[in-house]
């Protein structure tokens, strides 16, 4: 480099490694960092300490920092940033690594490292950082040079919003961070490697349209992708299932891409999907996925799924068509083009739409809804959890406040899904894919710190809750007014009722022994705690509950006896589902080859 | 086009460009094991220094929708320029480097030089009691030398695993 083209000294010598860092993160527009110190991030926790523009929220557990990233990253659609240190900061916050990686959830996660010329010695609280998380992220990197760094910090961010999002790793060894260098602006061309594709193929649209507009039974299955790629993709989801008259069902991670209240909703579909959204599934002629990857608990058997139908899939990640099934029109995009050619194209298509074959699928769908199968009975004091949650829907709903539910998993996850209604993207937050308990509350954090003004609430279950209940501290000390919604069965309520199903009853290590007293629970973490016994209390502790500004830990008492249905036994096909007892069981049962399956 | 629904199972030899950069092989190897491929031969070596660019050839085998998904898990790494499935655009060369250790002493010492003559096998260190051949080729031609030196006096093979390049004008 010419001496002409080197930056004023006060430029190339003035800042650290960490003050690098925080300068890209700052470039890349993070607001917000949730972390945790120690030795080998001291010297960016110095860099926070000097500065007012990026705000900290310290977390209780590196865990549940990744899940309060990945609340903010999916309830504002912007890359999550985590701060941890080295060895167990890292591998504590791997399972959030991994959440976010099968969830496909933007975050960037900073790791210390030991300085680079320890690395390999097994020093203090070294780890083998990226080794262990190479499989746990969509990339990762070990910065060893100081030159790199904040081309690094850069790429990272573009790593993990591009394409399928999803969480990246930055492993910083310590003697970078303490180091003397030059901050760098993000790249103006494009990654050497990286490009992932966004517009669809013309072609592929046009057999898509032309396929839909033929179909006799059609139906639309949206998942994630429409959520990641932005609200204006549920909008044009909404506007072409409108326009062409579909049925249109939701997977888990899908909730809110497609109004609940829309009578073209068929609910969400899957293992605890309903009656109508399964059977469409499994009946259609043409199948219509967008941002779903077909998923052992939205397929069940493979090869009795939608045994008779012609698919569609569209997806920005081209290993999640033909991964499980194969489909006959491949569309590799991002879900809004998608949807945007899909529009343009309809209109341009001269077919015609089969009208009255059309109208004879809803008739059928309508018989299917008519089995009302989310129907519980609640004919005594009891509560019955179902009817928990639908009361929080209609009790939030009234209160007209702006609603975002996390969750944590189980029994009560399912419920939450079946019974709370979203009509907007970004609106709901459940791990989906790693299936993992102790996410909602750090969930709910997050969520909080991106809307303070709105009504957070974590349905849980009494065993997930314990999982990450630290984080009541962190919550009391950023006056998070989030709120825990407990469905309390006493049980590992899902463990339970596949015991139940599956295992001759023999409730093994199911039961919730031990449990701490909530209320004094709450109470001890400077919030407010409340118990509903009967279903006389529930209301009056719902509407106290949305009433209060500040941390609530609500214990609701449910029928511990309860299960979740309907349900397609591990290894069923779609039109075999266990529906709930006293309703008319479609269900063949599970297989011996179902046991094995989880 | 490969037919998709065909269950039957196919070798494959896969070429990867890639970033030349530290962990890149580990990313190529644990895509292999954790989603539980075969991996039938696996070579790497820096092939533009300039570009900063390895050339990764893995033989793998599997049902036609599992060779789609291997290229498509391996065309989604970051560091992952390229991705051809050699084996079904067309015409190629597969080779194999060996270098074989044979000892022994007499006739069968004539034997191993007569074969190796036989199949072009280079001779590149000598003792009075052994050879080391050196043998270039697709891998059933190393396999069939290599079993006719196992009763003459076989003590050592070491190989590259296969490389892999198209026939004619067309590049990766």
């Amino acid at each position: 480099m010419s001496s002409a083209t080197l930056p004023a000294a006060s430029e190339t010598q003035s800042m650290t490694g960490a003050e690098i860092v925080l300068r890209a993160l700052k470039e890349q527009g993070v607001e917000v960092i949730f972390g945790y110190p120690g030795g080998a991030v001291l010297p960016i926790y110095d860099a926070i300490f000097n500065q007012n523009a990026i705000r900290h929220i310290l977390v209780r557990h590196e865990q549940a920092a990744v899940h309060a990233a990945e609340g903010y990253a999916r309830s504002t659609g912007k890359v999550g940033c985590v701060l941890v240190t080295s060895g167990p900061g890292a591998t504590n916050a791997v399972t959030g690594l991994v959440d976010a990686l099968l969830d496909s959830i933007p975050i960037v996660c900073l790791t210390g490292q030991v300085p680079t010329h320890l690395i390999g010695n097994d020093a203090f609280q070294e780890a083998d950082t990226t080794g262990i998380t190479r499989p746990a992220t969509k990339h990762n990197y070990l910065v060893k040079q100081m030159d790199k760094l904040a081309s690094t910090v850069h790429e990272a961010f573009y790593v993990a919003r591009s394409g399928r999002p999803g969480p990246v790793v930055i492993d910083l060894p310590k003697d970078i961070l303490i180091g003397k260098g030059q901050y760098t602006p993000p790249p103006s061309q494009e990654h050497r490697s990286y490009r992932p594709q966004t517009e669809p193929d013309a072609v592929q649209i046009r057999k898509a349209v032309r396929l839909l507009k033929e179909a006799k039974r059609p139906v639309v299955y949206a998942g994630g992708g429409v959520i990641n790629a932005g609200p204006e993709a549920s909008a044009l989801l909404t506007k072409f299932v409108r326009m062409a008259g579909l049925p249109c069902t939701n997977t888990l991670m899908g909730l809110g891409a497609y109004p609940s209240s829309d009578p073209q909703f068929l609910g969400m579909l899957g293992m605890h999907g309903t009656v109508e959204a399964n059977l469409a599934m499994h009946g259609c002629d043409v199948m219509f996925n967008i941002g779903a990857r077909f998923d052992d608990r939205v397929t069940g058997r493979l090869n009795a799924f939608a045994p008779n139908s012609v698919k569609i899939h569209a997806d920005i990640d081209p290993s999640s068509i033909n991964k499980n099934v194969k489909v006959e029109v491949p569309i590799v995009g991002d879900a809004a083009a998608v949807l945007r050619a899909l529009i343009a194209a309809w209109d341009a298509d001269e077919a015609k739409q089969d009208r009255p074959s059309l109208a004879e699928w809803w008739r059928q769908i309508d018989e299917w809804r008519g089995k009302n199968c989310l129907a519980y009975v609640q004919d005594s004091k009891i509560i019955k959890p179902q009817h928990a949650v639908k009361r929080l829907y209609e009790l939030t709903k009234e209160s007209g406040r702006e609603t975002f539910i996390t969750t944590e998993v189980g029994q009560h996850q399912m419920w939450a899904a079946q019974y709370f209604g979203f009509e907007k993207p970004n609106r709901w937050m459940t791990s989906g894919g790693l299936g993992t308990m102790g996410y909602g509350l750090p969930a709910a954090m997050g969520v909080q710190v991106a809307h303070p003004d709105a009504l957070v609430i974590d349905i849980a279950g009494e065993a997930s809750i314990l999982m990450n209940i630290q984080e009541m501290s962190t919550v009391a000390q950023y006056r998070l007014p989030v709120k825990v919604f407990i469905l309390n069965n006493q049980y590992m309520g899902m463990v339970r009722q596949w015991q139940e199903l599956l295992h001759g009853g023999r409730y093994s290590e199911s039961y919730s022994e031990a449990l701490p007293d909530f209320v004094k629970l709450a109470e001890s973490f400077h919030g407010v705690g409340m118990r509903a016994e009967s279903t006389d209390d529930l209301d009056r502790v719902i509407r106290e509950m949305i009433a209060i500004d500040r941390p609530v830990i609500v214990d609701v008492a449910v029928d511990e006896k309860e299960n979740v249905f309907p349900m397609i036994p591990s290894g069923a096909a779609h039109n075999e589902m266990l529906l709930a007892p006293g309703q008319i069981a479609a269900g063949a049962g599970v297989t011996d080859e179902g046991t094995a399956l989880v | 086009m490969p037919d998709p629904t065909d269950n039957s199972f196919r070798a494959a030899t896969i070429a990867v460009l890639v970033e030349n950069e530290s962990g890149v092989l580990a990313r190529v190897i644990g895509l292999f094991s954790g989603r539980g491929y075969n991996i039938d031969s696996l070579t790497v070596a820096p092939v533009d220094a300039e570009g900063k660019l390895s050339r990764i050839t893995v033989v793998t085998s599997g049902t036609e929708m599992v060779i789609e998904q291997i290229k498509a898990q391996l065309d989604r790494l970051v560091p992952v320029h390229k991705v051809a499935d050699l084996t079904l655009e067309g015409p190629h060369l597969n080779r194999e480097l060996a270098l074989i250790k044979v000892a022994g002493s007499g006739s069968a010492r004539q034997e191993a030089l007569r074969l190796a003559d036989a199949f072009r096998a280079r001779v590149v260190d000598a003792t009075t009691e052994s050879f080391v051949f050196e043998m270039t080729g697709s891998g059933e031609k190393l396999d069939a030398f290599i079993n006719l030196m196992r009763p003459i006096g076989l003590v050592e093979v070491s190989r590259t695993g296969v490389v892999s390049i198209a026939r004619g004008t067309k590049a990766l």
